[in-house]
């Protein structure tokens, strides 16, 4: 027993080493997909670039402005004359949003009047707009509230403006709200489905395709043998892939690991079993390697937008919400984000534990049953 | 129970196609048993219905006494297959697909290393073991195949259309190497739709449409099967003799065979004079009695 599956892992290991396509995959594509996502796909906004309509020209829009200019969510990058203007730029893509003095906003100060300041944006990109608005207000309504305190001092009342509450946020685990620190851990729940799939299936298929597979069926080995041994390399490549993200994720982005290592391994070895028994039951359903890889792709983008991988799943339809319910990786980014930001342990994340110890027992379950030593 | 394979009524349908039809035979111990038949008349499912590749249908066969579907996994470490896809793994080497099904045969050490270096030597490939399967010509992908399957010296060697796609030199080593495994017990069950290649063997079963249509050996069958007198004729015009002797009386077949007509006149019926006078109208016409041909047999048996 232990000789036939360990010729079948060998083999399987030669041939994984041989294939220069598989390598790539394997040690080259997660760090590309970290790096890219590591510098590509964040919701940090800073410096949205922003037109200037000064049509007051005065100190007091010009301390208006440096508000904005102060901050660095915004970066004036045009002064113009005139709304048409401002529609040109924001058609061109060259501003995401404009502010517009009017010509009275010194002297309706200075009488004690409201001055009103219009604030355009472009509302195609709705992460963009929403940082862009909610700046815009903050930094507006900083200013009215030191224009209030100065009159007030003017008056002689220095001091009796008081905020009524005082709101002492503290924002915990991510304090300075970094995305990689989110999204890296997460890659590794990404690519350990994406690879194990992928690699798993197209293993199993091409033996089929190739033929080789009745000659492997006519033999001694046990058909669980044969799972086990087309299996084990890709655990191991799945492992070290996995620390290859973390470790990677460590040195280029700081994303902290606060969480038990170990507890992160044994949890991410639970998530595997779903993901290979995904792959093999795909691998029973596909009979050349195109469908399996196209059965795959047709599985993993569903379930990566259901994962709550780019967007909260907390913000998706009811029926959306559920559906996710019925993916692994759900699961498995609530494990990997807890561990690795909160540094959360067992205590916290047995419900995800329980829900992917069932997914595996059932997904393996139904790939071994499928699985044939047959070829009708 | 002396017969090491017998096959009572196995039947194989693909919907309504029936690739295997109501097929029973016996056969013993140390035979070559040749399994001829046109593609698609069968040989492939019956194999693979032997070796628990494929369920029957309905009948049942028996490998050295153990029933092929419910006792497969006791019949797999006795029996040999090579598969007419020349199951080798291409981007290994020779050395390691041998190590592969060594091991999955359960060999290894110096058992595997032992047994290794017999078949190399056996299919003539020593020294070659650190080349890619992939590099390999046809003829030694071929006896590489062959090797696999006799690693583990298995009592019977099931090979399906060996020498499809081999020159003819490197099947008539093929044929040596498969008398040699004979003359030491072991009993080949081998499928071919070569007319020439089914001579080799001890007793022929010969297939079409599903159907086993005779089994005996080969000159047996010759005898009993066609029951008129072969000629080979020569001739300028192949073309417009054969029109004339179609339609002869006392006729039973005429075909082109290379570069002659060979013919099946019935018993008694003619002499090459009595033929060489149907064709007097045509120059140089020469009359030789032939050999009844395996070819003869099967479209006798083909035609009824």
């Amino acid at each position: 027993m232990i000789t036939r599956l360990w010729s079948l892992i060998r083999k399987e290991f030669i041939q994984i080493v041989r294939d220069p396509r598989t390598l790539a995959i394997t040690f080259f594509m997660p760090v590309v997909q970290m790096l890219l996502l590591g510098y590509s796909a964040t919701n940090d906004v800073r410096n949205v670039p922003l037109a200037v309509w000064d049509q007051s020209r005065s100190a007091e829009s010009r301390q208006l402005l440096d508000a904005y200019r102060a901050a660095d969510y915004f970066r004036i990058t045009h002064e113009v004359e005139g709304e048409a203007a401002i529609r040109d730029l924001i058609d061109q893509g060259s501003i995401r949003a404009a502010i517009i003095v009017p010509p009275d906003y010194a002297e309706a100060l200075a009488r004690g009047e409201v001055a009103q300041v219009a604030f355009v944006i472009d509302g195609s990109d709705p992460t963009i707009a929403g940082t862009a608005l909610s700046a815009a207000t903050l930094i507006g309504q900083a200013r009215s509230t030191a224009i209030m305190a100065e009159r007030l001092a003017a008056r002689g009342q220095a001091g009796a403006l008081r905020t009524a509450i005082d709101v002492r946020t503290q924002v915990l685990f991510n304090p300075d709200l970094i995305s990689a620190y989110y999204m890296v851990p997460a890659l590794v729940g990404l690519i350990l489905q994406f690879l194990t799939i992928v690699l798993t299936s197209g293993a199993i298929v091409r033996e089929r395709e190739r033929g080789t597979i009745e000659q492997l069926i006519v033999t001694p080995i046990r058909s669980w043998e044969l799972v086990v041994g087309k299996l084990t390399p890709y655990v191991f490549i799945a492992f070290f892939d996995s620390l290859e993200v973390l470790v990677v994720g460590r040195l280029l982005f700081d994303v902290p690991i606060n969480g038990s290592l170990l507890l992160l391994l044994s949890l991410t070895a639970l998530f595997l079993v779903t993901t290979l028994g995904l792959g093999l039951l795909i691998s029973t359903l596909a009979n050349t390697q195109q469908e399996a890889t196209i059965t795959s792709i047709f599985f993993n983008l569903p379930a990566i937008f259901l994962s709550g991988f780019f967007y909260p799943l907390a913000a998706m339809p009811p029926l959306l919400q559920w559906l996710s319910y019925l993916i692994p990786l759900r699961y498995f980014l609530v494990v990997v984000r807890g561990i690795t930001l909160k540094g959360v342990g067992l205590e916290a994340l047995w419900f995800e534990v329980v829900a992917l110890a069932v997914f595996a027992v059932v997904i393996m379950g139904s790939a071994a049953l499928r699985f044939r030593k047959r070829l009708d | 129970m002396s017969a090491i394979i017998s096959v009572e009524s196995l039947t194989k349908n693909f919907g309504d196609f029936v690739a295997v039809d109501h097929v029973s035979f016996a056969i013993e111990p140390g035979e070559i048993f040749g399994y001829l038949g046109p593609n698609g008349s069968g040989k492939t499912t019956t194999m693979r219905m032997l070796l628990g590749l494929l369920r029957p249908a309905s009948g049942r066969a028996r490998i050295f006494g153990l029933d092929s579907v419910a006792q497969t996994e006791q019949i797999r470490p006795r029996v040999g297959y090579m598969s007419q896809r020349f199951s080798l793994y291409e981007d290994l080497t020779v050395g390691e697909n041998l190590a592969f099904y060594g091991g999955v045969y359960g060999l290894r050490g110096p058992q595997l290393a032992l047994r290794r270096s017999e078949v190399l030597a056996l299919i003539g490939l020593v020294g070659r073991e650190s080349d890619r399967a992939l590099d390999l010509a046809g003829g030694w992908r071929q006896r590489l195949a062959l090797g696999i399957a006799l690693l583990h010296k298995p009592d019977l060697l099931f090979l399906d259309e060996p020498t499809s796609g081999v020159d003819p030199e490197a099947r008539r080593a093929f044929w040596d190497l498969i008398y040699t495994l004979a003359s030491e017990g072991t009993t080949v069950f081998v499928s071919t739709h070569y007319m020439d290649e089914a001579e080799h063997c001890g007793r022929l079963g010969i297939m079409n449409q599903g159907r086993l249509l005779a089994l005996d050996t080969p000159t047996a069958l010759k005898r009993s099967v066609v029951t008129g007198q072969a000629f080979d004729i020569e001739t300028a015009d192949l073309v417009g003799a054969l029109d004339i002797l179609s339609a002869a009386p006392g006729i039973e077949r005429a075909g082109l065979l290379g570069d002659h007509l060979h013919v099946i006149a019935g018993r008694d019926q003619h002499t090459p004079q009595t033929l060489a006078h149907v064709l007097a109208a045509f120059p140089t016409v020469e009359v030789t009695p032939a050999e009844v041909t395996l070819d003869d047999v099967f479209m006798v048996l083909a035609g009824r």
